[in-house]
């Protein structure tokens, strides 16, 4: 059996493909097209068990596609045997409730074939997710997970109900999947290498970037599975159609935590905060999920809040690393994935045949179903731990491995505790257990009973086979064991091998399972007891509550952030993006400074003044010029301060070798000025001056540091210089092709491109130029009635701000309309109107002369 | 090593400032001043970062160093880029001064009232 071939990725491109196929089918063929959605998990559950030999025998199946291969991005795949375990979870029981599917929905239901498809995308994204071996893969798959959980969750997308679950358990799983992905990111970095197997074989050097790696890839790891704090998604969840939650939440999605936890525990086991977060965390899970399974009326959240319950007991076991917990870890996985969703899929049996799963609305249903009854019977004693369902060897194991007498165990004050908490959960799960099948089964003398038909066979068969399941496989638990001893081998062992089996002789272990089973029998025959203490009990904080808390302070923080970031002014703005610069690049570059990490030229080494004594005078120029540009509030006289900067940077040019610019820069400046002069001649003379001041102050204060810092950047730079200018070439090029002007040759030759680039720019802006000014003009001719609405409509718009409107608007605006098309002149700028004669021509002839 | 001579970098220092500043006022056309004054500061930067060597880059026959022309080329596509956004920005200038009878940049009523907003619109 050495050479089953490795047809993983074409499995997950069939589940792709046939996904793609059943939204057209289903319009045809009704809810039976789940049988064809159940062909791509069955045929790789038959795949996987066609590889159990080689996979034991310690050669798992690999393949490899690349992908990213430089980014240590690839879609690599790896089967060992905890993947195999997860597999035969997610593919084997995952076709078994596709078929389900097929007799639980009706033709008519809606979005069918939507629901067929997102749930074999889902089948595929989580065989992704055990089967990967690179940490990104297993990324994108478990956010592939996440977001047709999303769908599948909001399947019934009308209620409002079903969209809130939906986006609170995408958000919440999602959310923390952003940690765990920095903490794979910190984990590939330390070890170098971003392939699990290898990270777990190799493991980086502890420290406190290892731990907060490791309690990021854990937080992400602990939403996905539901516990305590990050559990309230699992039972709100629940709004989704029963298959889809004995699927995803029972089976599949939510053990990817768990398998997570289990996947890394070889490696990590013994680093920094990972026992202590995990024993805790999963018992506290344990312990608060059972207690609140035990109070549920709707049977369906008694399986939710006993499935949170089950997966901290699965973390606890995942991570407690040591060879006894990984065999039950194995144990309980498959357990819990066959009796739980047996349990769900009759919850599903029962609601669809009676229209509600309350259990105070259910009675004598175990006499008129007696197979479901028995069914769920079975699913529940093995949920119990009651021999000789496969619940029991699991749970025999589990406690097994935190007898203090077990080695290597954690120090005796935390197996103890842990014991005791592990005895504690069983006990809640076996009334809660005790519970679900008197309330869904039993005859209620103070309730009616509903008239049910029993369920077709074909429909009853799923879970029937499920509970079968578990019974041929705690008859026989060696097979589990083979698997689980598959995985533990990794792990550190302790003084004896242990094997999951129905007897190991009178054990302490059995005692406690002795103590708990009478414990719990005791619990739910006091029902009445336990509930009124439930009811005394004060309210724990709610985590559903701290999450609504967390979105609204997350709304809160993003409003009061707007309100004082998003002013609507555009100077804060572009003030913002200065003081940006200073502070990020600037501090670094003072930094830098400060502690000689950047060389500065000294004297002799590039220091100087000028090359050109002609300097000083044109930098006067440009200085003087500017600042005084600066400071002049009367328009023209600024216009032309600009105008001669403008001519003093030419000169600059002339001395720096640069004619040609020089030339360029007298023509452009000549055109700027003229066409600022048809313009300003227009606006009013001076310019609104703002008062002098702290605000003003502060400005002057930014843009000096800003030029400042741009020009010392400049300066270093250039002196940092190493390599020669690109532009050497250039010479021989230019003298090859015939020209003496390299600046020319550049322009017109060898960037050729760019230039017409550069010439369709202008041409733009000539055209939007003209169309900004004509357009106004055929206004003017067209529309006069309008401009009574124009005349009023900037009053309303500005009637919000806070700056009073200039007194006179509106009376400088209408009087515009009656002036005929050629008059634009006649504006009432409050300008000398025999200057305006020619305005309008003036503006195209500048349009023209581009 | 060879740095841009000082005063020169200083130069750089008071056009970008007085460019900023310009840019950060309300007035439309002293932005559009704020432009004009930024693109000569960024033409001279360019100019900065050639080795200083002031013969024109010219092959003339003389052999000898000459100014590095790749930096002039691209300083001259800026010159011509920076004319056509001004001449743009001068008829945007001209537009708004039509519609409201002056040229200020005013504030964004949208941003404010966002900001004004203090209880979610939709809490699902």
């Amino acid at each position: 059996m050495n050479d089953v071939p490795m047809l993983l990725p074409a499995i997950l491109v069939l589940h792709a493909a046939v996904a793609v196929l059943l939204p057209p089918l289903a319009g045809r063929f009704g809810a039976r097209v789940f049988l064809l959605a159940a062909l791509p998990p069955a045929a790789a559950a038959v795949w996987a068990l066609a590889g159990v030999p080689r996979i034991l025998a310690g050669s798992p199946p690999q393949a490899s596609i690349p992908w990213a291969p430089a980014l240590g991005i690839g879609l690599d795949f790896r089967v060992d045997a905890l993947a195999l375990a997860m597999v035969l979870l997610v593919s084997g029981v995952g076709a078994v409730i596709f078929g389900y599917c097929a007799a639980y929905f009706h033709a008519g239901e809606r979005g069918l074939g939507r629901l067929a498809a997102i749930m074999v995308l889902f089948a595929g994204s989580m065989l992704g997710v055990v089967t990967t071996d690179n940490l990104f893969a297993l990324y994108v798959f478990w956010e592939l997970t996440s977001i047709t959980s999303f769908l599948l969750v909001g399947h019934d997308d009308r209620k409002e109900h079903a969209r809130r679950a939906a986006t609170q358990a995408l958000v919440t799983t999602t959310g923390t999947g952003l940690l765990m992905l920095i903490g794979f990111i910190m984990l590939g970095a330390a070890a170098g290498d971003y392939s699990i197997s290898g990270l777990v074989a190799d493991p980086p050097e502890g420290g406190p970037w290892l731990t907060a790696a490791l309690v990021l890839v854990l937080v992400g790891a602990f939403a996905k599975s539901a516990q305590v704090p990050l559990h309230f998604w699992l039972p709100g969840a629940m709004i989704a159609p029963t298959p889809v939650s004995a699927y995803l939440h029972a089976a599949a999605m939510v053990k990817g935590g768990v398998y997570l936890v289990a996947r890394l525990a070889p490696g990590f086991a013994e680093a920094g905060a990972w026992q202590v977060l995990v024993l805790s965390v999963g018992l506290a899970t344990m312990v608060v999920g059972g207690w609140r399974a035990l109070r549920q009326d709707d049977l369906k959240l008694l399986l939710a809040y006993g499935t949170v319950s089950q997966l901290g007991f699965l973390t606890l076991l995942g991570g407690a690393g040591t060879q006894v917990a990984a065999t039950a870890m194995i144990g309980v996985l498959l357990a819990h994935g066959l009796f739980k969703s047996a349990l769900f899929l009759v919850v599903g049996i029962i609601d669809h045949q009676t229209g509600t799963r309350s259990i105070s609305r259910l009675s004598g249903l175990g006499r008129r179903m007696p197979v479901l009854a028995a069914a769920a019977g079975l699913a529940a004693a093995s949920m119990a731990g009651l021999p000789p369902l496969i619940g029991f060897p699991a749970k025999e194991a589990a406690l097994e491995a935190f007898m203090p007498s077990a080695a290597p165990a954690p120090p005796a004050a935390a197996a103890w505790a842990v014991l005791a908490g592990v005895a504690v959960g069983s006990v809640l799960t076996f009334a809660y257990s005790a519970r679900f099948v008197w309330g869904a089964f039993s005859d209620k003398s103070t309730v009616a009973e509903r008239p049910s038909e029993p369920p077709a066979a074909p429909f009853a068969a799923a879970p029937v086979a499920l509970s079968a399941a578990s019974l041929v496989l705690g008859v026989i638990p060696w097979a589990v064991d083979g698997l689980a001893q598959g995985y533990a081998h990794a792990l550190p062992a302790g003084p004896k091998p242990y094997h999951l089996a129905l007897w190991h002789g009178l054990t302490p272990t059995l005692l406690v399972t002795a103590l708990v089973v009478a414990a719990g029998v005791l619990m739910f025959l006091r029902r009445r007891a336990v509930g009124r203490l439930q009811n005394a009990m004060p309210r724990w904080p709610d985590a559903e509550y701290g999450y609504h808390m967390f979105v609204h302070g997350v709304y809160t923080a993003a409003l009061s952030v707007t309100r004082r970031t998003q002013s609507g002014s555009l100077p804060v703005y572009l003030g913002i993006i200065l003081a940006t610069i200073l502070v990020l690049p600037g501090a670094r570059l003072a930094a830098g400074l400060a502690t000689g990490g950047i060389d500065v030229p000294g004297p002799g080494e590039g220091l100087r003044l000028w090359n050109n004594p002609l300097e000083l005078v044109v930098a006067a120029v440009i200085v003087v010029t500017s600042i005084a540009t600066l400071r002049e509030h009367r328009r023209f006289p600024a216009l032309i301060l600009l105008s001669v900067l403008g001519f003093g940077m030419a000169g600059l040019f002339v001395l720096h070798g640069a004619p040609d610019l020089a030339l360029t820069l007298v023509l452009v400046e000549t055109l700027t000025t003229i066409i600022l002069v048809f313009v300003l001649r227009r606006l009013p003379t001076t310019f609104s001056v703002r008062p002098d001041g702290w605000p003003k102050r502060l400005t002057v204060l930014l843009c000096t540091a800003a030029g400042t810092f741009i020009a010392v950047s400049l300066w270093l730079m250039t002196a940092a210089r190493t390599h020669p200018p690109i532009s050497t070439g250039y010479t021989d090029l230019a003298k090859k092709a015939g020209g003496s002007n390299l600046v020319n040759m550049i322009i017109a030759d060898f960037r050729a491109l760019d230039t017409l680039g550069e010439v369709v720019v202008v041409a733009t802006a000539a055209v939007a130029v003209a169309s900004l000014v004509l357009l106004n003009r055929r206004d003017r001719v067209v529309d006069e009635p309008a401009a009574e609405n124009a005349a009023e409509a900037p009053k309303d718009r500005r009637s919000d701000e806070e700056d009073p409107e200039p007194p006179g608007t509106g009376a400088l605006a209408l009087p515009r309309h009656p002036a005929g098309p050629e008059s634009l002149g006649a504006e009432p700028s409050g300008q000398d109107p025999a200057r305006e004669a020619g305005g309008a021509d003036a503006d195209e002839g500048s349009d023209d002369d581009r | 090593m060879t740095a841009p001579g000082l005063l020169m970098v200083a130069a750089v220092a008071v056009l970008y400032s007085t460019g900023f500043y310009l840019l950060l006022q309300r007035s439309l056309m002293r932005v559009v001043f704020g432009i004009v004054i930024l693109g000569h500061a960024a033409n001279l930067s360019l100019m900065l970062t050639d080795r200083a060597i002031t013969l024109p880059p010219l092959l003339t026959g003389k052999e000898g160093a000459i100014s590095d022309p790749l930096p002039q080329a691209m300083a001259l596509t800026a010159i011509v880029i920076t004319f056509g956004v001004t001449t743009f920005l001068l008829a945007l200038a001209y537009r708004v001064w039509l519609g409201d009878a002056n040229d200020e940049v005013p504030a964004d009523l949208e941003d404010r009232r966002i900001g004004r907003l203090s209880e979610p619109e939709d809490q699902s």
